[in-house]
């Protein structure tokens, strides 16, 4: 029995305590002292603590780059883990950002605590190797998730998205917890490691298959793979900007990291093979399908879709599809892919949702029709959007080319010889080809249909402007120079031993 | 100083989108500086390197942990397509002068454009050379939905589709290479020099080889080739025949044919008569020659005529590569300068000189008209083209024709009646082209006051002129050019073909 060392706990959660604190902070300050002023002025002074907290946080990671654990998994300290919520952090500073121009809520300060404590949420989870700290964290990142979806409130589209989310939500997590419950019943254990060790060696009883499955559809429905997909489209497109772009970007970074944790440390010896010749029930081929389905699906109905916002939640069907084929290989070299894909990913639908939050306002819906003659309207937030779509494209030398190209090259490599391995590679670069068309048809809108008549010049805040083109450089620069994060990212799973 | 090529041209896009509104004049101005530059420099460096063996251009590392770096070389085949990117460059803006509509943004795709054609034709590491490969898309798509004519958005999104598709072949192609070969070099020279296993490049080559050829304007691959030629305004379209069909071949060459010599060795058994990719490449091609010219000669409008005429020279190209000996070979690299110059000035005389002026392309309407003397220039400059065009000697269609007919009857004798069937189907479709569009007004007939049309610009003078005499060069001069591309394909890059069959 682990004796509890606490100075030593409370030392690997100063970040989420940083956060915390400032979310406390945040709620005090509006309260007290800006209950009389304008939304701007409070958006303003809540988004400027909350991002002074998350620079602590993210200094406070940066300083404990070791590697440290706490009863045996609940919370544990690694590089990689501490990258990974570097990376959560800023994106959560990019959102607020982002939302500092909103005028969906009077609500200010508790919109910025929900976020604070959905990213406390998502640092917890990402750094646990234990299932009930893990169950735990993914609920009080969802239950945020879940308020802020539905913050709208004169909006009926983002209560109708809110329910959906929750319904299918709760019904996800209850599918999760009878997972873990299962796994806890077969390993007398909650610590990954352990499960794992209980698991290896074994062959492949139905309740472990029943545990594969029903964890695959807990993570699947964070993730937003096919066939769990049902919420996607609607709470993209219900829920107020800002809420969006977090569900879309943050959440999907912490919920891809931890899932492929989960399966890699937890239920390793229980991979199976999905090779026609070979094939042996496991999590593997379970993934493959989802991974097949998500690619398919994902594409072909995004084509016909004429809200973005639901384009982009379908196009996040199917590159779940593309980076679920890092799970099915599972070695080190895809999860540096996995995790430079995700997170150039979030870059870029970000990006697209910034953009969404300033032409939104002024055009009225996020109808791709409506954007007809954007380039003549607003000339930087359309040479953005098209960085940010030719990205999510794959088109080079954008960040979003590299990723496949890393995610793809990474699959193969674990066995040239793989004829699963090859079509799954075929399937998918013949997707992104699917996939060029729906983008282009975006930046047709923009690019070449003429303006509307009488359409005056889009009015764009400069903050909002400044931070879409802070992610469009992003996006072009970690395209152009990969190595920039990718080295780090090889380092740390090297050093993390994952 | 050949890299400059890339930045000048990418530079000169950057600026010219950020120019200010009211300076849009001035567009025109940057443009053509910027493609004058840059011609000067492939100009400089084609003289400069007569022995045509490779040369570096810049090398440093760029990905380090994947093993790709930013490099590029030059040797002989790519010294002489950058020379025709530089003319055709230069050329292409000349003929769009007369643009008004959004210029800044016209020629800021175009330099775009080129700037990634220099790209492909430099770049040594295969990771960089796609990055550039695929740049290319993106300007094309635009520069057709928005300036174009006839079905221009439906055209611009299936040229955009095919070439995604056919670069998606070759991505998947690439990245088995780069695996199999231990995902420790991106380098062309390293890869090809790989023994990759036999049963490996007997798919790899045809996907791959498919794949560029999708841009070659590959039969039955070629569809979006005339659709997208029609529809694009006259500068884009000169691009997309003269420069970015030769970035499939090119890549054919460069790419496929390199790095899997042996996905061109016999089956071992023959299925319909084919024994190996070579021969169902060659067929290919040859039905891409006598398709392309018979469609060609019953078209009613005159782009299409042109647009047509490239599929059937494409597939000289094609063919050629698939003859797998030196003068075959290097009678495929004249063509692509060839047809690279004179699918130009065939476009800028249809598009920009008759088009631009008459508003229409059909060849009933064009007759009655009398262009051959309300536009003399435009109809000489027709004949003169054409002529080049049929291959008479003297102009740079005969040097190239005759060395693929050559290398042909070496490789297969059987096809050589179809490719002398395509060659006098090809003297047929120009001369009905012309004969309808500048002098089918009877002379009998009282000549009306012919309708006043704008005169011939000087810019489009200057840019015919520099078209055929760069035909003319080439063609009474083909060793200018030979002497630097037989060194090239000695080189040890291509050692893996040489020992394959020539």
């Amino acid at each position: 029995m682990n004796v509890i060392n606490y100075g030593q706990l409370l030392g690997l959660a100063w970040p989420e305590i940083i956060l915390t604190v400032t979310a406390l902070l945040v709620v005090a300050a509006d309260i007290l002292f800006l209950r009389r002023s304008s939304i701007r002025t409070r958006f303003i002074a809540s988004v400027a603590i909350a991002s002074i907290g998350c620079a602590g946080a993210i200094l406070r990671l940066l300083h404990t780059f070791t590697q440290a654990t706490v009863l045996g998994g609940v919370l544990v300290a690694t590089p990689l883990v501490s990258l990974v919520q570097i990376a959560l952090v800023i994106l959560t500073v990019a959102t607020l950002f982002l939302s500092v121009d909103s005028t969906f809520t009077d609500h200010v300060s508790e919109f910025v605590l929900l976020v604070l404590l959905a990213t406390t949420g998502m640092l917890f989870l990402v750094a646990s190797q234990d299932l009930l700290v893990i169950f735990i964290s993914l609920e009080l990142l969802s239950l945020s998730l879940y308020i802020l979806a539905g913050f709208d409130k004169r909006s009926p589209r983002s209560s109708e998205a809110a329910l959906k989310y929750f319904l299918f939500g709760g019904m996800s997590a209850a599918f999760m917890l009878y997972g873990f419950s299962l796994l806890y019943g077969f390993s007398n254990s909650t610590n990954l490691a352990s499960i794992a060790s209980a698991i290896h060696g074994q062959p492949l009883s139905p309740i472990l298959i029943i545990a594969i499955v029903t964890t695959v559809i807990g993570f699947g429905f964070k993730i937003a793979a096919a066939p769990f997909h049902f919420w996607a489209p609607d709470v993209y497109q219900g829920a107020p900007v800002p809420s969006a772009a977090f569900i879309a970007s943050g959440s999907k970074v912490a919920s891809f990291f931890i899932f492929f944790q989960v399966l890699v440390l937890g239920l390793a010896g229980a991979e199976g093979n999905a090779t026609w010749s070979h094939f042996h029930s496991g999590w593997v081929p379970v993934l493959v399908v989802v991974a097949v389905v998500s690619m398919l699906l994902g594409n072909l109905v995004a084509i016909v879709q004429s809200s973005l916002r639901r384009l982009l939640a379908y196009s996040a069907v199917a590159h779940a599809g593309y980076m679920l084929l890092a799970y099915v290989t599972h070695t080190q070299q895809s999860l540096a892919a996995l995790l430079y894909y995700v997170a150039t990913y979030s870059l870029a639908t970000l990006g697209v949702l910034g953009v969404l939050s300033v032409t939104e306002k002024q055009i009225g819906n996020d109808k791709i029709a409506d954007l007809a003659g954007l380039s003549r309207r607003a000339p930087f937030l359309s040479a953005c959007l098209t960085v940010f779509l030719l990205s999510l494209a794959g088109i080079p030398p954008l960040s979003g080319f590299f990723a496949k190209f890393l995610l793809f090259t990474s699959v193969l490599a674990t066995n040239p010889s793989s004829h699963l391995l090859l079509w799954l590679v075929i399937v998918a670069i013949a997707m992104s080809a699917v996939s060029l068309y729906y983008y282009l048809s975006v930046l047709k809108r923009v690019f070449v249909s003429d303006k509307p008549a009488e359409a005056p010049e889009i009015q764009s805040p400069v903050l909002s402007q400044i931070v879409v083109g802070l992610l469009a450089a992003g996006v072009v620069l970690l395209g152009c120079a990969p190595d920039l994060i990718l080295t780090p990212i090889l380092n740390v799973i090297h050093a993390s031993g994952l | 100083m050949l890299a400059w090529t890339i930045y000048i041209s990418l530079l000169g896009a950057l600026a010219l989108f950020l120019l200010p509104a009211r300076s849009a004049p001035w567009a025109r101005i940057v443009a053509l500086l910027t493609t004058l530059v840059t011609f000067a420099i492939t100009l400089t460096a084609f003289i400069q390197h007569r022995t045509g063996e490779m040369l570096t251009v810049a090398h440093c590392s760029w990905i380090p942990s994947l093993g790709i770096s930013y490099t590029l070389k030059a040797d002989g085949i790519s010294l002489t397509l950058l020379l025709l990117t530089g003319v055709i460059g230069v050329c292409g803006v000349l003929f769009s002068w007369n643009i008004e509509e959004r210029i800044k943004e016209f020629f800021g795709f175009y330099l775009l454009l080129i700037g990634a054609v220099y790209g492909v034709f430099l770049s040594y590491d295969l990771f960089l050379f796609f990055v550039f490969y695929e740049i290319v898309v993106i300007p094309k798509y635009f520069l057709i939905a928005i300036w174009g004519s006839t079905r221009r958005e439906y055209a611009a999104m299936k040229l955009v589709l095919y070439s995604f598709i056919g670069s998606s072949m070759v991505l998947i192609g690439l990245i088995a290479a780069y695996v199999l070969a231990g995902s420790k070099s991106m380098s062309l020279g390293d890869l090809a020099g790989y023994p990759f296993p036999a049963h490996f490049q007997m798919w790899a080559f045809p996907l791959v080889f498919a794949g560029f050829g999708i841009l070659a304007g590959l039969w039955p691959f070629h569809t979006w080739a005339p659709t997208g030629h029609v529809a694009a305004p006259t500068a884009p379209s000169m691009l997309l025949a003269g420069l970015v069909m030769k970035l499939g071949a090119y890549g054919c060459l460069r790419v496929a044919m390199t790095l899997f010599p042996l996905g061109m060795s016999s089956w071992g058994f023959h299925f319909l008569g084919f024994g190996s990719w070579r021969d169902v490449f060659a067929v290919l091609a040859v039905i891409g020659i006598l398709y392309g010219a018979l469609v060609a000669l019953v078209q009613k409008d005159f782009k299409f005529v042109i647009g047509y005429s490239s599929i059937s020279h494409m597939g000289f190209i094609l063919l050629g590569l698939m003859t797998l000996n030196q003068i075959g070979l290097s009678g495929a690299v004249v063509q692509m300068v060839s047809h690279g110059l004179l699918a130009g000035l065939l476009f800028a005389v249809v598009g920009r000189m008759v088009y631009s002026r008459t508003h229409t392309r059909d060849l009933a309407a064009l007759g009655p008209m009398h262009l051959g003397k309300v536009i003399p220039f435009a109809a000489v400059t027709f004949v003169i083209a054409g002529m080049a065009s049929m291959g008479l000697p003297g102009f740079s269609g005969f040097a190239a024709e005759v060395m693929i007919v050559i290398g042909v009857w070496r490789s297969y004798p059987s096809l050589i009646v179809f490719v002398g069937i395509g060659l006098v189907i090809g003297i047929a479709y120009i001369w009905r082209a012309l004969q309808q569009a500048f002098f089918a007004g009877s002379n009998l007939e009282p000549i009306q006051p012919p309708p006043p049309l704008p005169p011939i610009t000087f810019p489009e003078r200057l840019g015919a002129a520099i078209l055929i005499a760069a035909s003319v060069v080439v063609g009474t001069f083909p060793q200018l050019f030979l002497n630097v591309i037989h060194p090239a394909l000695n080189s040890p890059l291509f050692q893996g073909l040489r020992a394959g069959g020539w």
